[in-house]
């Protein structure tokens, strides 16, 4: 079973299938309703099981390396090259791991969704391309060994992002949003080129872990390491660049929403791949500074995302505002151990657990936040209005919607017994020996969720029926499903978090703070 | 292996079973009071919901829409959203000039330190 | 002394060209001239990777009459093309992006295209 020819490419195949599924879909779609939705199905379903497969294979025997266009695809250096791994290099290490199951997982989740909720909307072959091309994106920014591979990956989920975001012009609104999606990915794009080309110039290398073991921190590398660190901020929505998340995000289709946003957690995992195993460890490396940096913005994030979000009216708008506040939640955790990754001690007692907390919050977030998006999706094909003032009383005909927004709200407060709780557990108690103050900031952001999702709970569920209303139901059953794979996952990580941190978790975080295993899994040695 | 183990925090530990535990007891407790109450009560004909003394308004009149809540706690920090809500301009230029703010700022940060 | 000028001289270029790519993004209010600036920065970038690639007196890496003397190793090269060939997707889809609002909005000053805001 390990050894059949599929197992050994699962790499190669975590991008080749999105990508056969997306190219093939034109022509499939032709054929009829039908057999596009068996070909979405098919190719979600292929895609979700590549990856936990080689999920699961990388958290049982170790790292996976792949090389493109080796004879050997375990091998990462060629007889003749001089100990340079001159061929593209997938590296599938705990953390990418961990990342290739919540694409998984998400994307799975998303497209049963939208097979019923964008079943009225014209143009669907290039609707479920472009998706596909989106997870392929993600699948492979996650799982690339290579600097220069890394962005074309980005480049790829940010134009099909993009795409997808402006889809349904809605009288220019949508592209609005595109355009600003759109503008600001390339001009970050062209930032991390920039950096790579540095990076190229000087060191010879685009491998990852190459470039870290000649790494000398020059100034020119510290220009690079500013060049790809900002943009990939700005891409998981950190304050203060955060300004097209809200924008973005209500304009699109609900189900694409919930993928943007395992869209912007491969950014974050981008910028934390970057810090600690591209630059942490190096002697001449600030750490203090630049886990400043992720605390000073992940703790802007989570107050200006969710004050922010009190006000807003729309209610897609409002949960827009909350996924940057909670991406703070991750950053401020992570980048409490990047803060004290040159303390030992520290990084013993208390960073690994803050790190493990900000990691756990990645998968909690991917989740509950994808959820909620899909349950304001299903409100607005049923009542056809997003706006909080109008919406009133949907709880009497949308009863399993009501269920699941009201998981998805629990445990994004920080309610036990849902997932959200176990995440931010770790981070609060973690996080207060390093810094009171930026606990109690984090547990003053939780309540402020909770008084923010009771309103939307009120305004759209409560209330007795509403004449406007009286035709709504509950949606068909293939949303409801989506919405019920992740639910489960969300009350399953929270009533049983010790195995998914014990197994997902902290495996991701030793995979990062090693750095040298990183290096040696390419290069050879310890 | 057991699924339920406790979760370490390093400082202090949580058991999702004991708050199922306790939300049980709970659920006990309410379920205990609730049988206390009269039996021979009725809903419709003539009884009307307490709403302090004033009648039910009709067809759905007692909806408090949404931007009418948290109005004080908007009033009180009105100082603080008075000036961040209008850096949310909408205007894709300011963006872009967020973005290379926040570079220019860490390019001298990093290149100080 | 002066070749080592000549050799710079493609650096001094990209710096050029991206400060005016970036002057044009933020100082213009025609959407269309704002994306020419971003087509600049990329232009820019596309340079200065190939700077990165001289290799004073190399040989191209074609292995038919090849004349004595080191070879260029072509990575960077192969990634300009790749990123020439991503520019021009991204251009593609925000010129139609500024197609469709002019469509809609009626305008292609940016200043204006703000609907989504707060």
């Amino acid at each position: 079973m390990m050894d059949t020819f599929v197992m050994r490419h699962l790499p190669a195949l975590l991008i080749a299938v999105p990508l056969f599924a997306a190219f093939l879909m034109p022509i499939v779609g032709n054929a009829g309703r039908v057999a596009r939705n068996a070909w979405v199905l098919l190719g979600a379903l292929a895609t979700s099981a590549v990856g936990l497969a080689l999920a699961w294979k990388v958290l049982a025997t170790g790292t996976v390396l792949y090389v493109f266009g080796a004879a050997a695809a375990h091998l990462p250096l060629p007889m003749d090259s001089g100990g340079i791994p001159i061929r593209i290099v997938f590296q599938v290490d705990a953390l990418s791991a961990l990342m290739v199951v919540i694409a998984s997982l998400s994307s799975l989740g998303i497209t049963i969704y939208s097979l019923a909720a964008e079943s009225r909307q014209s143009g669907l072959e290039t609707f479920y391309a472009m998706l596909f091309l989106l997870v392929a994106g993600v699948l492979g920014m996650v799982s690339t060994g290579d600097l220069f591979n890394f962005f074309v990956f980005l480049e790829i989920s940010s134009l099909a992002g993009a795409a997808l975001v402006a889809y349904r012009v809605d009288n220019g609104v949508a592209v609005e949003a595109g355009l600003k999606y759109a503008l600001l990915s390339t001009l970050g794009a062209l930032a991390v080129l920039t950096a790579i080309g540095i990076l190229v110039g000087q060191y010879d290398a685009l491998n990852l872990a190459t470039l870290a073991s000649r790494l000398q921190f020059t100034t020119l590398d510290k220009i690079a390491l500013v060049l790809l660190a900002v943009p990939l901020a700005m891409k998981c929505g950190a304050v203060p660049m955060h300004f097209w998340t809200p924008d973005a995000y209500t304009t699109a289709p609900s189900s694409v929403t919930a993928f943007l946003v395992v869209s912007s957690q491969a950014s974050l995992y981008g910028l934390f791949r970057i810090l600690f195993t591209l630059y942490g460890h190096l002697l001449q490396f600030s750490w203090a500074t630049f886990g400043w940096f992720l605390i000073v913005v992940g703790v802007l994030s989570m107050f200006v995302g969710v004050t922010m979000a009190i006000p807003q009216k729309d209610v897609k708008r409002l949960m827009a505002y909350h996924a940057v506040s909670q991406t703070g939640y991750m950053l401020l955790g992570v980048g409490v151990g990047l803060a004290v990754l040159g303390n030992a001690d520290a990084l013993a007692t208390y960073g690994r657990t803050a790190m493990a907390g900000g990691l756990f919050h990645i998968i909690n977030h991917a989740m509950y936040k994808g959820l909620l998006f899909l349950t304001a999706g299903a409100v607005f094909y049923r009542a056809g209005t997003r706006n909080l003032n109008k919406l009133g009383g949907l709880g009497h005909d949308m009863p399993w919607t009501m269920v699941f927004f009201m998981i998805g709200a629990l445990a994004i407060a920080g309610v036990p017994p849902f997932n959200g709780f176990a995440s931010k557990l770790l981070i609060y108690e973690s996080v207060f020996r390093f810094s009171p103050f930026l606990s109690i900031v984090a547990m003053i952001v939780s309540i402020l969720t909770l008084a923010s999702f009771v309103k939307v709970f009120h305004s759209m569920f409560l209330g007795p029926r509403r004449a406007e209303f009286a035709a709504v139901r509950e949606v068909p059953a293939p949303m409801l499903a989506g919405m019920a794979l992740l639910a489960v996952f969300v009350v399953a990580a929270g009533l049983a978090p010790r195995p998914f941190v014990d197994h997902l978790i902290q495996p991701a975080v030793d995979a990062l703070v090693d750095r040298a295993g990183y290096i040696a899994a390419i290069l050879g040695g310890s | 292996m057991n699924l339920f183990q406790t979760l370490q925090t390093g400082a202090g530990a949580w058991n999702p079973l004991l708050w199922l535990v306790a939300l049980a007891v709970a659920l006990g407790v309410a379920l205990a009071i609730r049988s206390r109450g009269r039996k021979d009560f009725r809903e419709g004909a003539g009884r009307k919901p307490f709403i302090s003394g004033n009648e039910e308004p009709a067809n759905g009149g007692g909806h408090v829409p949404a931007s009418n809540l948290y109005w004080g706690f908007l009033e009180s920090l009105k100082s603080y959203y008075v000036r961040v809500v209008p850096l949310h301009t909408g205007v894709p230029t300011d963006y872009v000039a967020w973005l290379l703010g926040v570079m220019a700022l860490m390019l001298v940060v990093a290149l100080t330190v | 002394m002066s070749s080592r000028l000549l050799l710079a001289m493609p650096y001094f270029t990209v710096v050029v060209l991206i400060v005016l790519g970036l002057a044009v993004m933020l100082s213009k209010r025609n959407l269309v001239k704002i994306l020419m600036g971003l087509s600049l920065m990329e232009s820019a970038v596309n340079l200065f990777l190939v700077a990165t690639g001289y290799r004073h007196d190399g040989v191209a890496p074609i292995y038919t009459n090849v004349p004595a003397g080191p070879m260029v190793l072509p990575t960077v090269q192969a990634l300009t093309l790749t990123s020439i060939v991503i520019g021009v997707a991204t251009s593609a889809m925000l010129l139609s992006f500024a197609m469709v609002i002019y469509k809609k909005y009626g305008t292609t000053d940016i200043q204006k295209i703000k609907k989504l805001k707060g």
